[in-house]
C-alpha cells in the first residue's frame, strides 16, 4: 500500500480550490503570534511566502545563502510569467491554461494542483501591479502580452527581458516591509545544512552562518523549503552558481520523499560551451524562436568545412541548409516545446552536422526575419524598389527593438555579431520538474515540512511550459501555502516555542560539525570542482537529453565510484570559523553526488519516454517519445533508506477525471 | 595570454589587508573575468593555498552579487557590463591587473574581495515599497492605465541591480544613485503616490544613518553603473525631497 495521500479535494474541478480554501481551519490572530515558521529560501516562492505569512501574523524566520533576498536565482528569469487574464481577447481562459499545462507536462501532473495554479494566476498579476512591478505596457497604457512556446494564445506578461528581476524585486519589497516591521527576521548568508525532526514532525533547521562559520540551531512550528531547483547537479546549467539541492536533500534524508527526480528540462537555446574553464551556461530567451530559424548544413562536408573555419554560414545557399524543425514539425516549426527542440538539435549534432569547434551547436538565424520585417517597413515608408541592403537595414532596426538586449549579451559573450552572422546555440540544463513530493497542501511526507516553488515537484509533470515557473513560485508563495499551512498549524496552537535543546537538535548539529571537520581535515589533493565537473559530465552524457538502460547502469556504477573517490581525495581549504565558500561548495557537491545516483535510478525505473525524460529504447519509428500510460501514469516518490541506491519507490497514481490523455503531437 | 594580477587579500572585517601578486597563465580570450579567477583558485587550492574569496552568483549580469574594482574602475574597463560579463578579450597579454573590493565605510569587507552590502537592504526596508498586503482581491491589474512613457521610465529605474558600483565609484561613497532609482520607480507609478513624501524622507535618512556620503553631483556613479541608471533619477529624487519638505 502506498503511503501517499495527495489530499486532492473532491468535487468539480472549478470548485476544488475554493471549497478547500473555505474549509481550511483558521488559526486565531492571538495564536498566530505564538507560532514560528521558518522559510528557507527567499526567491520568488520564499520571499512571497515569508511576506504573506508575516502579514497574516506568524513569526517568520527567513534564510538565504546570498547576501540579500534580492539576489535569489529567480532574478535571472528573462522571458515572462503566464496568467489567464485573456486581456488580448484571444480566447484564453483558466481552463485553457490548465489544459495547456497538463498537455505540456505530457500528462504526468496532478489535475487538481494544475487547475488551482491556473486559477490563481490572475491574482498574481494584480498583486504585482499593486506592488509597483513595471510590466511592459502598450501605447494605451494597458498591460502587454507575448506568446511563448507550446501554446497558441498570448498570455505571457513581461518586463523586457528582465521579468524575473522585476517580480523578485516586488516580492523583495514585500518581505522588506515585513522585515522593517519585525515580523520577518532575515538571515542572509546562511546555509541550511540539516532539517530537524522531533517526534516525527519538522521542528527546525541547522544553519551555517557563512560569514562567521557558526553552526546555529533554529526552531519553529513548521519549516517551508523554497530552495529552488537542482539543475547544477549537471555542473553546467543556466542556474546561478550557488543553486543547490542541499536543503531538499537533507529533508529527503530525514524522511521527505523525492519525486520524479529524473524529469529535467533542457532548454534548446543557450550559448554553447567555449572551453574547459566554462563555469555556467547562458540562456538566450525562448522568445528568440518567434523570429529566429534554426538550421544546420544539409551536407556533412559543409558542416566539416564550417567547423574547420573554411566556410562561413552566410556563404551557404538556401538549398544547402536543413531547417530541421520546420521539416519535422510543419505545424509548430521553430516553436515546438523545449524538450522536442532540444532533442532535435542533439540528433543533428550527434549525426555529425554540428557547426562549432566542438560540433555541439546549431544556427539560430535572423536573416529571414530581418528581410521580412525590412520589406514591411519599406512598404510602410513607400520605398520603391529598395535594394537588399536597404531592406536589411530597415529590418535590423525592428529586430534590434525586440531583441536588442539579447543580441548585445550574445555579442559580449561570444564576440560574434548576430546581426551579421547567425547565432550559435545548443541545449543546456535549465529547470528541474522533479523535487520534493508534496500533497495538495504543499506538505511533504514529513509532517510540518512544506515545499514550494521549483523545490517541489508539483505542477509541471514531465515538462514545464515557458513562463510557468515564475507563475508557480508566486502562486505557491502568495496564494496557496499561506492558507494551506493553516490546516497543519491549527493542530499546533498549544505547542510552545520549540526547544532547541532537544536531543534531535543536538544530534543534527553534531553531525553537521563532524561533516565540516571531516572536510577540512581530509588530506586530499583534488578540488571540489574537479568532482563536480566529472559528476556533471556523467549526468549529461547518460542522464541528459537521451537515456538508455545501458548508459544509466554505467552511470550509477561510476557515480558510486566517484563518490568514494570524493570522500577519500577531496581537498577543502580554509577554516571552519571563517567565510569559506569552498567548504559550502563541498557540502553541496556531496549532496549532488547522492542525488545524481537517485536521478539515474528514477530514469532507469521509468520504462517510457515522456516530456524531458527520453529513453532511447522507447521511441516511435520517427524518433518521437513513446509514453506508456498503462504502466507509468504515476508520480514516482522515492523514500531514502540509508543510501541512494537503496531508495524505495512509492507510486501516486495519476487519475485524469477531466482531461483525456492523448499522444502529444506538434506535427 | 599571461597576466600579472595584484589582488587585495584580507582575512576578515577586522584584519589588515594587503595587495598580493599572482600570475595567471594560459588565459583564453573566451573566459569571463570570474572564470579566470576560478582557474587561479583551483591552482591555489591544489598548491595548498587559500583561494581568493569574491562574490558572484548568476554570472549573467542581473543578480548584482559580483563586485570587483578592476584597474581602478568598478566592474572593470567595459561600460555597461558587470564583472561577471566582462571577458578576458578586453585585456592584453602581459598586462598587470589590479583587483580590489568595493571600498566604502558602509560596505565592510567580509573576506578578500567580498563585501557586506546589507546597508542597501536597510535602505529599502526604510520605505522602498508600496504598503500593500497579499489579499487576492486587489484591483484588477488593468484597472489603472499607466501612460507608456511613465511606465517605461519606471521600468528603466527599476532595473538597478543593487550592486553598489555607484557607491564604490563615488568619491563621497554616496548611495544616491541607488536610492534615486527606487524613489523614481515608485514616484512614476500611480501605486507609489500615497507614500511618496514619507518614502523619500525615510530613505534619505536611512542612507545617512548607514554612513554613506552626500551627493555632490560629480556624476561618476552613472558612468560606472552597469545598468545605465541615469542622472535624471537623481534630479527626480531631489525634487521629490523638496516637495516633501515643502508640505
Ligand atoms: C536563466 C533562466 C531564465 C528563466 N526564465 C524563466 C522565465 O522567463 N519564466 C519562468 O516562468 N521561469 C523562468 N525560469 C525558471 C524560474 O526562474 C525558476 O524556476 C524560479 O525562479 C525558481 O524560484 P524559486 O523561488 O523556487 O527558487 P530560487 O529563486 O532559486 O530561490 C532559491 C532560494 O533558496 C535559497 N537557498 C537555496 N538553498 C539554500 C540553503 N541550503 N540554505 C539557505 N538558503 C538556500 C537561495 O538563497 C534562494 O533565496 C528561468 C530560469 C533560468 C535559470
Ligand atoms: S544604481 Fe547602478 S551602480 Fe548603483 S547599485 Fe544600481 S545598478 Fe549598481
Ligand atoms: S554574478 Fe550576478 S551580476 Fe555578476
Amino acid at each position: 500500500m502506498s503511503k501517499l495521500n495527495a489530499q486532492s479535494p473532491a468535487g468539480p474541478l472549478e470548485q476544488k480550490w475554493s471549497n478547500h480554501k473555505g474549509h481550511i481551519r483558521l488559526v486565531s490572530p492571538a495564536n498566530k503570534m505564538r507560532i514560528d515558521v521558518i522559510v528557507v529560501g527567499t526567491g520568488l516562492a520564499g520571499a512571497s511566502a515569508a511576506a504573506s505569512l508575516a502579514e497574516m501574523g506568524y513569526n517568520v524566520k527567513a534564510f538565504a545563502f546570498q547576501d540579500s533576498p534580492r539576489r535569489a536565482h529567480s532574478i535571472a528569469a528573462q522571458g515572462g510569467i503566464n496568467a489567464a487574464k485573456n486581456y488580448m481577447n484571444d480566447g484564453d481562459s483558466v481552463y485553457r491554461l490548465f489544459y495547456d499545462t497538463i498537455k505540456g507536462g505530457d500528462y504526468r501532473s496532478r489535475e487538481a494542483n494544475v487547475y488551482r495554479l491556473a486559477e490563481v494566476s490572475t491574482s498574481i498579476i494584480d498583486q504585482c501591479v499593486a506592488q509597483g512591478v513595471p510590466f511592459a505596457r502598450d501605447y494605451g497604457g494597458l498591460l502587454d502580452n507575448r506568446s511563448f512556446g507550446g501554446v497558441q494564445v498570448s498570455r505571457t506578461f513581461y518586463a523586457k527581458g528582465q521579468t524575473g528581476q522585476q517580480l523578485l524585486l516586488g516580492a523583495y519589497s514585500a518581505i522588506s516591509r515585513q522585515i522593517a516591521k519585525g515580523k520577518v527576521t532575515m538571515h542572509s548568508r546562511h546555509e541550511m545544512v540539516d532539517l530537524v525532526v522531533v517526534d516525527g514532525k519538522a521542528r527546525g533547521i541547522i544553519a551555517r552562518n557563512m560569514v562567521t562559520g557558526e553552526v546555529e540551531r533554529h526552531g519553529a512550528h513548521a519549516v517551508v523549503l523554497c530552495t529552488g531547483g537542482y539543475g547544477n547537479v549537471f555542473f553546467l546549467s543556466t542556474n546561478a552558481m550557488g543553486s543547490n539541492v542541499t536543503a531538499a536533500w537533507k529533508a529527503h534524508k530525514r524522511g521527505a520523499f523525492m519525486s520524479n527526480p529524473c524529469y529535467t528540462q533542457i532548454h534548446p537555446t543557450c550559448i554553447p560551451v567555449s572551453g574547459h574553464h566554462q563555469s555556467k551556461l547562458t540562456l538566450m530567451s525562448e522568445s528568440l524562436r518567434n523570429d529566429g530559424r534554426i538550421w544546420v548544413p544539409k551536407k556533412k562536408e559543409d558542416a566539416e568545412a564550417i567547423r574547420a573555419g573554411k566556410l562561413k554560414p552566410t556563404q551557404l545557399k538556401e538549398e544547402d541548409r536543413d531547417y530541421y524543425l520546420e521539416r519535422r514539425y510543419p505545424a509548430f516549426g521553430n516553436l515546438v516545446p523545449r524538450d522536442i527542440a532540444s532533442r532535435a538539435a542533439k540528433e543533428r549534432c550527434d549525426a555529425g552536422f554540428g557547426v562549432n569547434k566542438t560540433g555541439e551547436a546549431v544556427y539560430l538565424d535572423f536573416a529571414s526575419a530581418m528581410e521580412r520585417y525590412g520589406k514591411t517597413q519599406a512598404n510602410l515608408k513607400g520605398l520603391k524598389n529598395p535594394s537588399k541592403e536597404e531592406i536589411l537595414a530597415l529590418g535590423k532596426i525592428v529586430v534590434e527593438k525586440q531583441y536588442g538586449n539579447l543580441f548585445d549579451m550574445y555579442k559580449q559573450i561570444t564576440a560574434d555579431n548576430p546581426y551579421e552572422t547567425p547565432m550559435m546555440i545548443y541545449p543546456a540544463v535549465h529547470y528541474t520538474m522533479g523535487g520534493l513530493w508534496v500533497d495538495y497542501n504543499l506538505m511533504t511526507t514529513v509532517p510540518g515540512c512544506f515545499a514550494a516553488g521549483e523545490a517541489n515537484f508539483s505542477d509541471h509533470g514531465a515538462n514545464r511550459l515557458g513562463a510557468s515557473a515564475l507563475m508557480q513560485g508566486l502562486a505557491d508563495g502568495y496564494f496557496v501555502l499561506p492558507y494551506t499551512i493553516g490546516e497543519y498549524l491549527a493542530d499546533d496552537i498549544r505547542t510552545p516555542k520549540i526547544d532547541t535543546n532537544h536531543p534531535a537538535f543536538e544530534t543534527a548539529e553534531k553531525e553537521v560539525k563532524d561533516r565540516i571537520s571531516f572536510f577540512l581535515n581530509n588530506k586530499g589533493t583534488k578540488t571540489v570542482d574537479h568532482y563536480h565537473r566529472l559528476l556533471g559530465k556523467l549526468m549529461w552524457d547518460y542522464c541528459g537529453m537521451a537515456r538508455s538502460k545501458e548508459g544509466l547502469d554505467y552511470a550509477i556504477a561510476e557515480i558510486r565510484k566517484l563518490r568514494d573517490d570524493f570522500y577519500q581525495n577531496v581537498r577543502v581549504p580554509g577554516k571552519a570559523d571563517r567565510y569559506n565558500p569552498e567548504l559550502d561548495k563541498a557540502g553541496r557537491v556531496a549532496d549532488f553526488l547522492e542525488l545524481g545516483e537517485l536521478m539515474c535510478i528514477d530514469a532507469l525505473n521509468r520504462n517510457e519516454s515522456c516530456g524531458g525524460h527520453f529513453r532511447e529504447e522507447f521511441q516511435t519509428a520517427e524518433g518521437e517519445a513513446l509514453r506508456d500510460d498503462e504502466n507509468y501514469a504515476y508520480v514516482a516518490a522515492w523514500e531514502f533508506q540509508g543510501d541512494p541506491g537503496k531508495a524505495v519507490l512509492h507510486k501516486e497514481e495519476l487519475n485524469y477525471d477531466f482531461v483525456k490523455m492523448q499522444q502529444r503531437s506538434y506535427k | 595570454m599571461n597576466l600579472k594580477l595584484k589582488i587585495w587579500r584580507q582575512e576578515g572585517q577586522n584584519d589588515q589587508g594587503r595587495m598580493v601578486d599572482y600570475q595567471a597563465n594560459n588565459v583564453s580570450d573566451d573566459m569571463s573575468f570570474l572564470e579566470m579567477l576560478d582557474v587561479l583558485n583551483e591552482e591555489l587550492i591544489e598548491k595548498g593555498d587559500d583561494p581568493i574569496a569574491f562574490d558572484h552568483d548568476c554570472r549573467e549580469g542581473i543578480c548584482g552579487m559580483c563586485s570587483l574594482f578592476i584597474n581602478g574602475e568598478a566592474h572593470g574597463p567595459v561600460k555597461g557590463v558587470t564583472t561577471c560579463q566582462l571577458h578576458m578579450r578586453s585585456f592584453k597579454d602581459g598586462e598587470t591587473i589590479f583587483i580590489e573590493p568595493w571600498r566604502a565605510k558602509a560596505f565592510p569587507v567580509v573576506k578578500d574581495l567580498a563585501v557586506n552590502r546589507s546597508a542597501f537592504d536597510r535602505i529599502i526596508q526604510s520605505g522602498g515599497y508600496v504598503s500593500v498586503n497579499t489579499s487576492g482581491n486587489t484591483l484588477d491589474a488593468n484597472a489603472i492605465a499607466i501612460p507608456k512613457p511613465n511606465a517605461d521610465k519606471a521600468f528603466d529605474a527599476a532595473t538597478c541591480i543593487g550592486c553598489g558600483a555607484c557607491v564604490a565609484t563615488c568619491k563621497n561613497a554616496s548611495a544616491t544613485l541607488f536610492l534615486s532609482a527606487k524613489v523614481s520607480q515608485l514616484a512614476l507609478l500611480p501605486q507609489g503616490q500615497v507614500e511618496r513624501k514619507e518614502r523619500v524622507t525615510k530613505m534619505l535618512h536611512q542612507m545617512d544613518e548607514e554612513g554613506f556620503g552626500a551627493c555632490t553631483n560629480t556624476g561618476a556613479c552613472f558612468v560606472q553603473c552597469p545598468k545605465g541608471i541615469s542622472l535624471e533619477n537623481i534630479a527626480r529624487l531631489n525634487s521629490e525631497f523638496r516637495n516633501a519638505l515643502l508640505s
